[in-house]
């Protein structure tokens, strides 16, 4: 019966189901790239070709890194899924315009060699590894980077001397004077790192990662709300907290990375609260001006314990209905 | 009722038991492309097969033995297997002619099954024995569904006496009529819609009073607007608006999958582990329902079946009413061939249809789709790996996380896949229809659900 003359050709047998969304890793991650370049575009406007070349850098490193790794490991090229180069721009947006381009090649390397290719590459790094990296040259290289300079430095007479530093806004507000304007705040015309600073890009980009359904709004909102919620009881201006710093960029690009966020609704929600209580707890108590790399490091450590407390249980587990 | 109720608590049940209006919450989900190609066109009547081959595993449950041999005469609806396990319906023939052999087929899943060859005479003798059943009550019903042969007809094909036998204790009070028919491509319910609105409405009144429950609810979903009037319709001319009516459901997959439709007709759950009768409902097909009228009417058995032919390789797509144990390739040949070589072939749908190996394959009870596939459908995209991103987690309609039993499948961890619930997966491919990695997930929760079954 087998063998019968009848049958063309060999059938293709496989698990249902046989259909797909259509939906793919690669097209996610384009998707994210997508909603990065506004943010992109303005850091470029305010910071000028010291965007753009770090931007690049980081991104070709950080593919460059992921090819070479699996290349030595023998295994899969991933570097077609384009989350190398997601990783790329987003530690980019979290580096100081002016830094020498030598810590950022460094921090790409750290970025995909350590923290993602050697604990299995995509979808197995227990922590982000844009942030892991920032962290590690915040830590390794401190001085380096903490120089922030204004929006549009490159234009002014004096561009000649390397940097035209300046304070934060968070710097500002831990000092006790608030000089940032909100509207200059949420257009970026502020000092930082060079994608965190135009909260209105990085919101158009959250709109678009929204409406594509590439992340859920659980973690933006209650990383956002919970920051927002804080600065409030601690009588500070909470318009200002949510626009300064990494928060805008932290929420909704870094701390809805898949990976390294719970799966679940409920999970989610409390995962984002605690990004929002740790940020402002550092804000707040701690001696560094920020805290957003760090509450996102330290909550995608606590992931997989968000995960196990809330583990849903299954459709009609809750049910008694007895003798009715 | 129990008059020692107090009132409220009867207001309350009374309530519990209005007809809805609207359909209720259900979880997860995925939207699938609807594909109803063959929708608008009439069932065509496949000219008697000169074979058939009638496998003894019709439906999920024990297998029928052969009370014929070979060389045995049969005519159209002649018992021709049986069994005494609890879990079977009998096999009647499609075709009069004789019996050529009994032989073995190898199903999909790789087991090893009798079959019943018989080779027509082409006259389609009717069985002098068939006449229509006497149905007063429960048990009777019970009685003559069983001898009818009729299994679940929406695709799972459980046996539909056993759904009919619960125990009155369980408190069964509502009727739902499975017309959700939410896969993809299937049209054959919602063609005997269309071409036997009445039986349906019959049946379903039938079954309702000869079970003594309060209401029947037809679910179906919002893309057969003119299936949903046409049945309302009905029942409003037969004047039984107050115990029936047909409920719009939405159209996201799996509204047809017993649980999710009884909580979206019903709004209750089924505890886990349980069956609908636990939830106080009978869920029936709404071809199985239209059967049981057309049964009590004729007492002609289960021996021919509406099949949805369609998929990017079939010349003709259309309905085909096609005796049990017709060969694949027979309703091949009967849609105008292939336009292009066949690359996969299902039975059932393509969320939860069983992929065949070969075309000499005989259609069976619980068929309701042939979907053959060319190339470019059903190329297989090779796996990545999990990026976590959730979607599993969201499309669940039995709120598991797939993303997660696909690890412990690997570790092979009993207690793990335990603590997850798998035993409750019905395998609707939602999670694997929206996972962007293409993991084979329904595959890894097949997996875990035998891990926990054999404890290993």
């Amino acid at each position: 019966m087998e063998n019968s003359p009848n049958t063309p050709t060999m059938l293709s047998v496989s698990s249902s189901p046989h259909r797909h969304s259509g939906e793919n890793t690669a097209f996610i991650m384009q998707d994210v790239l997508i909603a990065l370049v506004p943010a992109a575009l303005m850091s470029i406007v305010y910071f000028g070709w010291r965007s753009a070349l770090l931007i690049g850098l980081c991104t070709g490193t950080c593919v460059l890194t992921e090819y070479i790794c699996r290349r030595i490991m023998k295994r899969k090229q991933t570097i077609g899924d384009f989350s190398a180069a997601v990783t790329g721009v987003l530690l980019a947006f979290n580096l100081p315009p002016t830094l020498n381009p030598i810590f950022a090649v460094l921090g790409s390397v750290f970025a995909i060699a350590v923290v993602k290719q050697m604990f299995g590459g995509i979808g197995m790094n227990f922590v982000n590894p844009a942030l892991a990296a920032r962290i590690f040259l915040l830590i390794s290289f401190p001085s380096h980077m903490s120089k922030w300079s204004l929006p549009f430095f490159y234009m002014s007479s004096n561009a000649t001397t390397d940097v035209v530093s300046t304070a934060t806004p968070l710097a500002q507000i831990a000092s006790g004077k608030a000089a940032t304007s909100t509207i200059d705040l949420f257009i970026g015309l502020h000092g930082g790192c060079l994608g965190e600073t135009c909260a209105l890009a990085l919101l158009l980009g959250a709109m678009y990662l929204l409406l594509r359904r590439v992340i859920t709004p659980h973690i933006p909102l209650a990383f956002i709300g919970t920051v927002a919620l804080i600065a409030l009881i601690a009588g500070q201006n909470p318009i200002q907290h949510v626009l300064s710093g990494g928060v805008m960029l932290g929420a909704i690009f870094m701390a809805t990375d898949y990976t390294t966020c719970p799966v679940n609704k409920t999970g989610r929600v409390i995962y984002g609260i605690g990004c929002g209580l740790i940020t402002m707890t550092i804000r707040l108590f701690g001696s560094l001006p920020e805290g957003v790399s760090y509450s996102i490091v330290l909550m995608n450590i606590l992931t997989p314990h968000i995960e196990t407390l809330t583990q849903s249980s299954p459709f009609g587990s809750e049910v008694k209905r007895s003798g009715k | 009722m129990d008059t020692s109720k107090s009132n409220t608590k009867k207001a309350a049940e009374d309530k519990d038991l209005l007809l809805p209006k609207k359909p209720y919450r259900t979880h997860g989900g995925v939207h699938v492309d609807h594909m109803k190609n063959t929708a608008e066109t009439e069932s065509q009547e496949l000219p008697t097969p000169k074979k058939v081959i009638i496998s003894m595993q019709q439906h999920i449950g024990a297998a029928c033995e052969p009370i014929v041999k070979k060389g045995d005469k049969v005519t159209v609806g002649q018992l021709i297997a049986d069994s005494t396990s609890f879990m079977c319906a009998p096999i009647h023939s499609g075709v009069s002619g004789e019996v050529t052999n009994i032989g073995t087929i190898i199903m999909p899943n790789g087991a090893e099954i009798k079959t019943i060859e018989i080779e027509s005479d082409g006259l389609q003798t009717v069985c002098p024995d068939i006449e229509p059943p006497v149905v007063t009550n429960a048990d009777e019903l019970y009685a003559a569904v069983r001898k009818s042969g009729l299994v679940g007809l929406g695709g799972a094909g459980f046996p539909v006496s056993i759904k009919l036998n619960f125990s009155p204790e369980k408190h069964v009070d509502t009727l739902v009529i499975n017309g959700a028919e939410c896969e993809p491509y299937l049209t054959a319910d919602y063609r005997e819609m269309m071409e036997y609105p009445e039986d349906i409405v019959e049946g379903t009144r039938f079954v309702m009073e000869t079970l003594g429950l309060k209401r029947a609810i037809i679910g179906i979903e919002g893309n057969k607007p003119a299936a949903i009037k046409r049945l309302g319709e009905i029942i409003k001319e037969r004047s039984l608006n107050d115990r029936m009516c047909v409920l719009k459901l939405g159209t996201s997959y799996p509204h047809g999958a017993e649980k999710v439709l009884i909580k979206a007709c019903t709004n209750r759950a089924v505890p886990v582990g349980k069956i609908p009768a636990d939830a106080g409902c009978v869920v029936l097909n709404i071809t199985s329902v239209s059967f049981i009228a057309k049964y009590v009417r004729t007492g002609m058995p289960l021996v021919s079946k509406r099949i949805t032919v369609d998929g990017s390789a079939i010349n003709e797509p259309k309905n085909v009413i096609a005796p049990i144990g017709t060969m694949i390739s027979d309703i091949a040949e009967f849609c105008g061939g292939f336009k292009q070589e066949p690359k996969k072939v299902l039975m059932g749908g393509p969320m939860m249809g069983t992929a065949l190996y070969t075309l000499d394959y005989p259609i069976i009870k619980q068929n309701n789709g042939l979907i053959f596939m060319g190339q470019k459908e059903a190329d297989d995209v090779k796996p990545s790996d999990c990026i976590r991103c959730g979607r599993c987690v969201a499309a669940c309609p039995m709120l598991l996380t797939p993303v997660n039993i696909q690890h412990f499948v690997e570790r092979r961890d009993v207690q793990a896949l335990n603590d997850l619930c798998v035993m409750s997966c019905m395998e609707c491919g939602c999670c694997g229809f929206s996972c962007p990695a293409r993991r084979p997930l329904v595959q890894y929760l097949r997996m875990a659900k035998s891990i926990v079954k054999s404890g290993r």
